[in-house]
This record gives structure tokens, sequence and C-alpha cells, in this order.
């Protein structure tokens, strides 16, 4: 009845000692939004890639019909003529190229290699418009944020006369507005007959937009699910993606809060590069032992900053305010010191600011406190093993040893990584900045029990998320910060989602 | 899709370990090759004693600035400036030992002193201004050309006092002349001792790490291949000692470069130091944000390397006996080239002294074998350039293919 736009049909794609996709099935609809969901590895992006060409015809078993015919895409140029683009979770766009070069980057509107730049310029105005983004089409990349730079590339592939739109985790760095309007984005298409495909971790999101939902499970189909006979709920896709109910997504714990650790008292901060503009404004707040305090907030309220300003003056200057551990009054003015007070932060960033990458696990492990496992600057081979061993055991990193270079690893398993590094310098208070951003559920749970076990320890920890329901599930209390400012002070009982976005609703009112 | 949730460590077949170690072995293997091949062309030249020696002198102040070079590298720099400080260095050694008459061994430690502070002067612009190092080390090998000719007024300096002539040109004296079992063949019983001395603790050690890390679960390379190696290093060890020995002994220079290899491996494999310049090198940030003053690690790679640099300015000026504005020019290529062919990766973080060092051989003995040939200059030239980048190409390939 329905017309089907594309159909996979057994595809099995073999990695070196792992297959990837095992007789994988999957058929989208002409004109609808189809979401892709699946634990990290479960096989969406390579699928994506089958598609796309990325992996040419002939290395990969299976059929792909897309438009009524049977296809063999060698190159992604050969499913790009067909009308398939895909928006890569990393984004694809040159930072120092204006709006309108990198639309038609490779694209160009040029006759004997001259550009045309009115033309250009004029179908660039177009496309933007139908991405609802009010740009010059001349403002270079890196001037504009996230979440434009994602409507950029969806006016990108508008260019290339899209069919079948595939994006890749298009909200994992978006803030709810954004968000939001991507989404609503994805839905004028569909009213237009266009056919998305969307992977998604955020399910929410993917409850408001999907026809239809497609979940894989270790390089399986598991099912498909049909969202306009029945209401899915979220807990219901959760089950598809781990093959069993997940009772609870937060682990359960018994607050034991002792006294005041961490105390942080007129923190005002100027910003990095605007150097005479104030970004933080008198922030206070407190960590106490054994107490899980969270900061919740809108992307660019000051968040991030207030950890990395803390944390050794990693960003910002002209830097004022009191910080004190154990109401003593302690100096954080550089990383070492910061350390030395007690005090951890794991960044949100993990790849870019939380590893090297090239290298192992043990290494990485050990790197904020190489002098416990060296005497007089040599260091004790088999001491940092056993210490790497204990962390790996401990939090349960999975990989071949601690030899394993932490490139190879899972996001979860990265992160573990982080945390063992962390912890190995014994902190008193941890700050977590986004500590489960773009893991799957599995693996955040187990985040989850490990800040569980660390706060039942008695440390203080400090957590920063952009996802709601995780702060309201872990914490016992929560800052609501907006526009550099801490706006709100909310108790477990007090908190919601409602209560968190009305604090912020409210401050802004004020200005 | 690493699932693997095994907590031993598998054990990797010799395939297996080929393969992940083709680099390591390939070099090594790579030099063998080139030493025969222009042993069979040169008649057997390359090997005789005299040339050995010559090509220790010839080549040790490369192998030594390779050491610091091969640290910039890792840490994620580069410095271009190595030839003109070699220059520098030697003309105000010449300064001070021939027009103002001081002892070398004052000379020797002022020399170092001011080769560091040439880094040092580099490095913090590097550092703490965050100038590319390209640039920086570029204005530097300008600016140190210039003032070598401004100090020496274009003009040589020479000839140097014996004493700081030893430098470079001295042996180690055959204080066991007493033990020679055959003096009509050996000229140095020292030379032996040495090898087989250091051979022997090689082979020990490498047999007490296998069984140490066998007793702690960690990996070792296949038997077969420690045995190899370790056969293939003792008999090119003990051949070309048995060499020396037959001429006038060991080198003072070959001694100074033993000892700084075997430093700087320490320092780079087991120390704190070493470790934080690879993580450095891998990832700024990370490591900066992991509590480590990036700033001073990377300002303290430049003084050594103006150290090494000095140390081997000294060294060449020594033995040329004469001080001139155009010593050095082009060093810094063949000491970046060293670093390269040895499997460090320009984007820092990876790299080893010891593939720095077989590196800087592999280019001594191509000069040193195609100049016994009497292949010009520019020929020579181009072979080099052909096999730094079949070097790097092999590294690339070997990466993808992995």
């Amino acid at each position: 009845m329905d017309n089907i736009i594309l159909e996979m049909r057994g595809i099995t794609k073999t990695f070196p000692g792992v297959k990837a996709l095992d007789n994988v099935s999957f058929k989208v609809r002409e004109g609808e939004i189809h979401a892709l969901v699946g634990e990290n590895g479960a096989g969406k992006s390579t699928l994506m890639k089958v598609l796309s060409g990325v992996y040419p015809a002939g290395t990969y078993e299976g059929e792909i019909h897309y438009g009524g015919e049977a296809r063999r895409f060698s190159t992604i140029s050969d499913s790009e003529d067909l009308g398939i683009i895909i928006i890569h979770q990393e984004l694809a766009l040159v930072p120092l190229l204006s709006i309108a070069e990198n639309i038609f980057l490779g694209n160009e509107i040029a006759s004997n290699g001259v550009i045309h730049w009115p033309q250009t310029f004029a179908r660039t105005q177009e496309l933007l418009k139908k991405v609802g983004l009010s740009e010059s089409p001349a403002t270079l990349i890196t001037d504009i944020g996230v979440g434009k730079q994602q409507l950029v590339e969806i006016a990108k592939a508008l260019s290339k006369k899209v069919r079948l739109l595939i994006l890749d985790e298009p909200t994992a760095s978006l803030n709810e507005t954004d968000s939001d309007a991507l989404l609503k984005l994805l839905m004028e298409f569909r009213t237009q007959g266009m056919t998305s495909i969307i992977i998604s971790h955020k399910l929410n999101e993917i409850r408001k937009v999907a026809d239809q939902i497609t979940i894989l499970r270790d390089g399986g189909t598991v099912e498909t699910l049909d969202c306009h006979g029945e209401d899915i709920s979220e807990d219901r896709i959760i089950k598809g993606m781990v093959g069993r109910a997940m009772e609870d997504r937060y682990p359960p714990r018994e607050p034991k809060v002792g006294e005041t650790l961490l105390e942080v008292k007129n923190w005002n901060v100027f910003h990095q590069q605007h150097r005479d503009r104030q970004f933080l404004h008198d922030v206070n707040f407190t960590v106490r032992a054994g107490e899980v305090v969270g900061i919740a907030g809108l992307m660019g309220a000051g968040r991030t900053e207030t950890a990395m300003s803390l944390f050794g003056k990693s960003w910002g200057h002209k830097i004022t305010g009191e910080v004190s551990m154990r109401g003593k009054p302690v100096d954080v003015s550089t990383i070492p010191r910061a350390i030395d007070a007690g005090l951890a932060y794991v960044t949100e960033d993990r790849k870019q600011l939380g590893l090297v990458l090239i290298n192992n696990i043990k290494e990485n492990t050990t790197l904020s406190n190489l002098k416990a496992v060296a005497s007089n600057g040599v260091i004790d081979d088999r001491k940092e093993a056993k210490v790497a061993s204990d962390y790996r055991a401990k939090l349960r990193i999975r990989s071949h040893s601690i030899y394993q270079e932490t490139v190879n690893l899972s996001g979860g398993n990265q992160q573990k990584v982080v945390l063992s590094k962390w912890l190995f310098t014994n902190p008193e208070v941890l700050i977590l900045d986004e500590p489960t951003r773009g893991i799957d559920i599995g693996a955040k749970y187990e985040i989850y029990t490990i800040i569980n076990q660390l706060a039942a320890e008695g440390k203080g920890i400090l957590m920063i998320s952009s996802e709601m329901p995780e702060l309201l599930g872990t914490c016992d209390r929560i800052y609501v910060m907006n526009e550099g400012r801490i706006v709100a002070e909310l108790s477990k009982a007090e908190a919601s989602q409602e209560s968190i976005m009305r604090a912020i609703m409210r401050s802004g009112e004020k200005h | 899709m690493v699932a693997d949730t095994s907590t031993q460590a598998n054990k990797p077949s010799i395939g297996d370990y080929l393969k992940n170690n083709i680099r390591e072995y390939g070099l090594l293997v790579a030099l063998v090759v080139i030493m025969l091949f222009f042993q069979f062309v040169t008649n057997g030249v390359l090997f005789k004693p005299v040339n050995i020696t010559n090509l220790v002198l010839q080549n040790s102040f490369i192998v030594i600035m390779a050491l610091g070079m091969l640290l910039i590298i890792v840490a994620g720099h580069i410095d271009l400036s190595v030839g003109s400080i070699v220059a520098f260095i030697g003309a105000i050694s010449a300064i001070m030992l021939v027009k103002w008459g001081l002892p070398a061994i004052i000379v020797i430690p002022a020399c170092l002193a001011v080769g560091g502070i040439m880094g040092a002067a580099q490095g913090y612009w590097v550092a703490y201004q965050k100038i590319p190092s390209f640039i920086v080390t570029l204005a530097g090998m300008l600016v140190f050309r210039g003032l070598t000719y401004v100090v020496l007024g274009g003009r040589p300096i020479g000839p140097f006092p014996k004493e700081f002539q030893l430098l470079s040109t001295g042996f180690v004296p055959d204080f066991l002349y007493f033990l020679n079992p055959a003096p009509e063949i050996i000229q140095n019983m020292v030379a032996l001792v040495a090898v087989i001395a250091l051979v022997g603790y090689a082979i020990y050690a490498g047999l007490r790490d296998r069984k140490i890390n066998e007793q702690h679960g960690s990996e070792n390379e296949p038997f077969v291949f420690f045995a190899v190696q370790m056969a293939v290093i003792a008999a090119v060890a003990l051949f070309i000692g048995f060499q020396l020995a037959t001429y006038r002994g060991l080198p003072n220079v070959l001694i100074a470069m033993a000892v700084l290899i075997a430093l700087y491996t320490f320092v780079t494999t087991r120390s704190t130091i070493g470790r934080r310049i690879y993580a450095m090198g891998g990832n700024v940030k990370a490591t900066k944000l992991s509590g480590i003053n990036t700033e001073r690690l990377t300002f303290y790679t430049f003084v050594n390397m103006g150290v090494l640099a000095a140390l081997a300015g000294m060294i060449i000026t020594a033995r040329l006996n004469s001080a001139t504005p155009k010593a050095g020019v082009g060093f810094e290529l063949d000491v970046i080239a060293a670093c390269f062919i040895g499997g460090a990766s320009a984007s820092g973080g990876v790299g080893k002294i010891i593939g720095a060092v077989i590196g800087a051989f592999i280019m001594g003995v191509m000069n040193n074998g195609m100049s016994i040939m009497g292949i010009g200059i520019d020929y020579q030239q181009l072979i080099k350039g052909l096999v730094l980048l079949a070097a790097v190409f092999f590294d690339v390939y070997n990466k993808n293919k992995g």
C-alpha cells in the first residue's frame, strides 16, 4: 500500500574479527521520518555507511533496493546522485569558509572554473530561507553556533536535490531550542514529501517526530515499530534496544550527606575571548560529602565555564572569588594546584580534552598522577600496570588488556578510562561535565552506578548535564544556571523538568 | 563493537606479532640490508676498520642531535635552527679557545650553556607565546647563522688546541693491553672487552626482562624474535667491535654517543618526563587538563635540543679543526630526516629513540657508501630524498592497512 523508497535486505558486513551487521533488513516508506535506534555499536552508522556507498558494493553481502531498483553504490557520489544525502555527526564544514562557499563546496556554480558569485549568493539565500536560517551567505561558519551549522549542513543537502536525508545524531550537540527547531524543520520537509532517516539516542525526540522506528541490536534488526498504531513509550524502545526491560534507568541510592567539602563564593569570570565582557556573575555553590549536585541550564548558560574556570583557571580571565575545601581556603589558580586541592574535572569532550587517544589505557590512567607510580622521576612499570589493572577491573572497562589504545574503545569505556585517571588522583570533589554524552544506555547505567559508589565513599560530585531526566534521576540537589548566574537551587523534592525550565524562563524575564 | 571481556591477555601468534611490530624490525632489517649492499658494491671498503671509525666520527653529531630532535618531534614540534646553532657554537668556541686562549675545560661547559640559552630563547616563543615552532626556529635559523657571520667576521678561525680536538678525534686508551691474546691483530683490547661485555649485558638484561614480564603476565615478543634479534645485534656489534679493535680502538665520540643513546632511551621509556612528552604530543589539551605544565615541558625540550646541538657543534668544529660560518648548513634536514625515517610521526606523540638512531645510521651509511662509490652530491641528495619518502610511505601504508 505504501510506497517503499528504500529496502535493504539481508545486509551482512564483516570487519576483521567482527561481524558488524548480520543479515539486517530495513525498509523505509516514502515521505516518512524513520528513526534508527540502538546502543552504540549496534550497527546503525555501519548500516548507513553501507547505504551511502562509504563501504562500496561488494564489501558487504545483501541487496539495496532504492526507488524501485536494485542499486550497487561504489562511491558516495553514486548515492548522492540519486538524492541520498548523509549528514554525519561530526559536521563536514570548513570553519574558515563562508556559508555560501560551504554549501557549494565541490559543487560550485561556475563556468570554466570561475565561480559565479551573485548566483551562488542568491541560491544560498534561497536555501537558507528554506531551512529558516537568517544569516548572510557571507558569514563564516566559525562565527555561527553548532545549531546553525547543522542547518547549513541541511541547506547543503537541499542544494543537492535530496530525496532521502540521513541525519546521524543531529541533535547530540544542540540545546533544546535548537533541537526543537531542527525537528520542526524535518516535519516540515515531511509535508513536502521528503524522506528522512534519523539516528538518535534522544528517545523523547524520536517519539515526537518518527513515523516508524527500527531498532538494531548487536548488528541485527530487532523490530520495526509503527508509531501511528499505538503510543510507543520510551521504555518500550529501550526494551528493544537492550533486550530486556530497563526497570530503572537510574540505580537507586541512599544519600548519606556529610560535611561541606567544596564551597565557591562570589565567583566572577570574564570571557576568554571578549575580554571586557563579564561571563559569570557572583556564582555561589557548595558540594557536600556524599552528595551528588547537579547544574542544569541551557547551552551557553555558563556551566562548563564555571567548572573550567574553577579548575586551574582553564577558561576565562580576571577570575575573582573564593574557593574553600572543608572550610579552608584553597588555591586553584593552576591545574596542578586545583588537583592538589582535591578537585578533579572530567571534561565534556573526552576525545579532545579527556584522553590521549593514541596512548593506551594504562598510560591514560596514570597521566594525572604519574608521581604516584614513580620514584625520582622513574616510572615503576609494575606498579603502574597494577594500578591500571585495578581500575580496569573496578570500573569494568571492557578491553583486551590495559595495553589497548584508547582510540579503539567504545565511548562508555573511554569515559571509564577518564574516570580512572581522575579517581587515581584521589579527589574529594569530582566535577563531571556531561559524563554520559554519546554513550549508550547500558554504559550510562554503569556510569551512574560508579557515581553512586563514589558518593557512598564520601566524595562530592558536581554533575553538569544537558539531559534533565539524568539530573533528576541522579542528583540530590540541583542548581539552575542561566546567562552566567545561578538562578535557582532546587532540592530533590522540588526539582522537576517544569521547575527547572520555569527558573530559567523567569530569570530571563528579569533582564 | 569491542566486546572482548576476557581479562587474560591473549597470546599473539608470530604472524600477528610481526604485523604489529613490522616497523621496528623493518627498520633494523633495512639498516642491515643497506650495510650489506654497500659492503658488496664498495668491495668491502665499508666495513674496513678505518672506515667504520670514520662512519662513527662522521655521524656522531647527527645521532646526538637526533636524540634531541626526536623529543621535539614527539612533543609535536620541529626545530630548524640546529644547523645554525652548530655553526654559532663552533664560532664562539673558536673565539674562546683560539683568540682568548681559555682552557677547554671551561669552554666546553660554557658552550653547552650557550646552546641551552639559544634553545631557551626559541622555546620561550614556542611554549609561552604559542608561536608555531616552524616559524620560531626558522627565524632562529636565520638569526643564529647571521650571528655566526658577525662573530667570525666572515673568516674561519683555527686551528684548535690538542686537548679540544680530543673531543672528536681522541680514542679511549688501551689500558687493558696486558690481556691482549693476539697483539699482532688486535691493536686495542679495551674496545673488544667493552663490546663483549656490552653484548653479554644486553642478552642478560633481555632475558631478565622477559622473565619479569612472564611473572607479571604482560606481553612478551615471541622467543624466536627475541633470539634472532639478539643474534643479529650481537653479531653486528661484535663484528664492529672487533674491527675497531684492530684499528685504534673506541673513539671518544662513540662512548659519548652510546652513553647519550642509553640515557635518552631511558628517559623516553621509563621516566615521568618522557611519558609526559609523549602524552603532550598525543593530545596537548588533554595533557594540560591532566595537571601537566605543558608550557614548561615544551620549553625544556627546546633547551635540551640547544644543549645537544651545542655538543654536536663542538664535536664538528673539533673534527674540522676550524670554525667556519658555513658549518652545519643543512644539518637540520639530516637530523629531521633521521627521526622520520626512524618512525616518528609528524603530528607528534609517536617515535622512538632507537628508531631515530637507526634512521641516522641509515642516512650515514648511505652518505658514506655513496661517497666511497664516487656518486656525486647531486645524486646522493636525490637518493636520500627518495629513501625518506619511501620510509614514511611505508609507515602510512602500514597504518592504513592495519
